[in-house]
C-alpha cells in the first residue's frame, strides 16, 4: 500500500498518541518514537506500531509518534486513522486493511 | 429478569482516557459518543477509537452502546459497519423522526451481520427522539423494529423546534415525555429521558430525575460519573416499599394456597396490579442489590 500524503492522528493528550505517518523515500519502516513512559514500555509502544502497519500492508514509511501513554488499542486506532488518512481513505474504510 | 438502564452514561468517541475508564464509575450502560461531541474535521478517528477499544477492551459485560451519525451524514453508514464489526451490544440512531429511519439503519445493520457472519439480530438498536415529528410518530418508530430495545428523548433540539427553552420544571417536555413513554409501553420496550446539563446543579438534577421515575421512565442518559449516584439513590425502592412489596406477594400465596379469589392487605383489596407492581419493587431491589434471590 503506497502513502499518497502525510497523514496525522491523535492528539498530544494525556493516554492518547499523536502519529504523523509520512512517505520513506527509502526501503522500509522507520519509526521515531517519543513517550512519557519509553523507559518501560518503548519496545512494546514500537511493537504495536509495526504490527498494525504490517496488517495493513504498510511497507515504506516513516512513523513519527508522540505518546502520553496510550493503551495498545489506542496506539493501533490513532496509527490505522493516520495510515487510512495518508492513504486518502479516511471515510471509505477498507476493512480488508483493518 | 431484565437489565437495569438506570444510567446511560455519555463517552466522548474520541477521548481515549475516557474512553478505556468510563467503566470504572457504575453507571449501568455507556454510550459512546460519535455524533455531536465529535468534529467533523475527526469523525474517522472517532470511528478507529471506539472500533479498537470495544474489540480490546474488557468492559466487564457493561452494556456498550454507541451513538452513530445519521445516514444523512457522510459518516452514518461507516459508523455502523465498524460498530457491528467491533460488536456492540446497541447502536443508537440520532433524531429518528420516521419508522423509515429505524428500518433503514436495521438493513445496514443486517447486511454487515450477514458479511461477517455475526448472528442475524445480535445487534441492538435505540431510537432517540429529538423534534416534534419525531415525538408525534414515536409509536411508529418504537415498533419499527424487533431489535429496538429502546427509545430516548433528546431535549435539546425538540425543544428548540417547539421554540421555547427548558426549564427547570420541564413543562416544556411533558408531552413529548408522555409520549415517548406511552410508545415505549405500548411496545413493550424502554424509555430513557433526556440528558441534564448543569452537572454543578445537583439540587435540580435530583428533581428531574425524580419526576422522571414518577413518569415511569427506566433510566435517564447522563453526561457526567457525578449524576450516576443520584439517579440509583432515586430509582432503588424504599425499605418501606420493599417490606409492603413482600407483604403484597405472601398474601396472595397464602391465597392462592387457600383457592381464594379475591384477597386484602391491611383492609386494601390486592389485585393484578398490585401483585405486578409488588414483583416489580421487588426485581429492582434484587438487581439494586438491596435483597438476595429468594427473599
Amino acid at each position: 500500500m503506497e502513502i499518497i500524503k502525510t497523514g496525522m492522528a491523535g492528539t498530544m493528550e494525556s493516554s492518547d498518541i499523536h502519529v504523523i505517518i509520512e512517505k520513506n523515500e527509502e526501503a522500509g519502516i522507520k519509526i521515531f518514537l517519543n513517550s512519557t513512559v519509553e523507559k518501560q514500555f518503548g519496545e512494546q509502544i514500537e511493537g504495536v506500531i509495526l504490527k498494525t502497519l504490517k496488517e495493513m500492508d504498510i511497507i515504506n514509511v516513516v512513523v513519527r509518534a508522540m505518546d502520553r501513554g496510550a493503551l495498545d488499542c489506542t496506539i493501533r486506532a490513532r496509527v490505522q486513522s493516520a495510515v487510512m488518512r495518508s492513504i486518502l481513505k479516511e471515510n471509505e474504510l477498507d476493512w480488508g486493511l483493518l | 429478569m431484565q437489565k437495569l438502564r438506570r444510567t446511560m452514561m455519555y463517552v466522548p468517541g474520541n477521548n481515549p482516557g475516557m474512553l478505556t475508564d468510563a467503566h470504572i464509575y457504575g453507571a449501568d450502560s455507556l454510550m459512546f459518543d460519535l455524533e455531536d461531541s465529535i468534529a467533523l474535521s475527526e469523525k474517522d478517528c472517532a470511528r478507529l477509537l471506539v472500533y479498537n477499544a470495544v474489540k480490546s477492551m474488557d468492559y466487564e459485560g457493561m452494556e456498550i452502546v454507541v451513538r452513530i451519525n445519521g445516514l444523512d451524514s457522510p459518516y452514518g453508514r461507516a459508523d455502523i459497519e465498524a460498530m457491528v464489526r467491533a460488536g456492540v451490544d446497541v447502536i443508537r440512531l440520532p433524531k429518528t423522526e420516521t419508522a423509515q429511519d429505524v428500518t433503514e439503519v436495521e438493513k445496514i445493520i443486517e447486511e454487515v451481520e450477514k458479511k461477517i457472519e455475526k448472528e442475524i439480530g445480535s445487534t441492538k438498536m435505540m431510537g432517540a427522539i429529538e423534534s416534534p415529528l419525531g415525538v408525534i410518530n414515536a409509536v411508529e418508530i418504537a415498533t419499527a423494529s424487533k431489535r429496538l430495545m429502546g427509545i430516548a428523548l433528546g431535549a435539546e433540539d425538540y425543544v428548540t423546534n417547539m421554540k421555547t427553552k427548558r426549564s427547570p420544571g420541564g413543562i416544556e417536555l411533558l408531552l413529548a415525555r408522555s409520549q415517548i413513554l406511552t410508545a415505549a409501553r405500548a411496545a413493550g420496550i424502554y424509555a430513557l429521558d433526556t440528558v441534564y446539563s448543569d452537572v454543578d446543579n445537583e439540587e435540580g438534577f435530583r428533581e428531574e430525575v425524580k419526576l422522571i421515575k414518577q413518569l415511569g421512565f427506566d433510566g435517564k442518559s447522563i453526561i457526567n460519573p457525578r449524576q450516576i449516584g443520584p439517579v440509583h439513590e432515586i430509582y432503588a425502592p424504599t425499605e418501606k416499599e420493599i417490606d409492603h412489596a413482600k407483604k403484597v406477594m405472601k398474601a396472595i400465596k397464602e391465597a392462592n394456597e387457600k383457592g381464594a379469589g379475591v384477597i386484602s392487605l391491611n383492609g386494601k383489596m390486592i389485585d393484578k396490579p398490585i401483585v405486578e407492581r409488588a414483583e416489580r419493587v421487588l426485581e429492582l431491589a434484587k438487581m439494586s442489590g438491596l435483597i438476595k434471590e429468594g427473599e
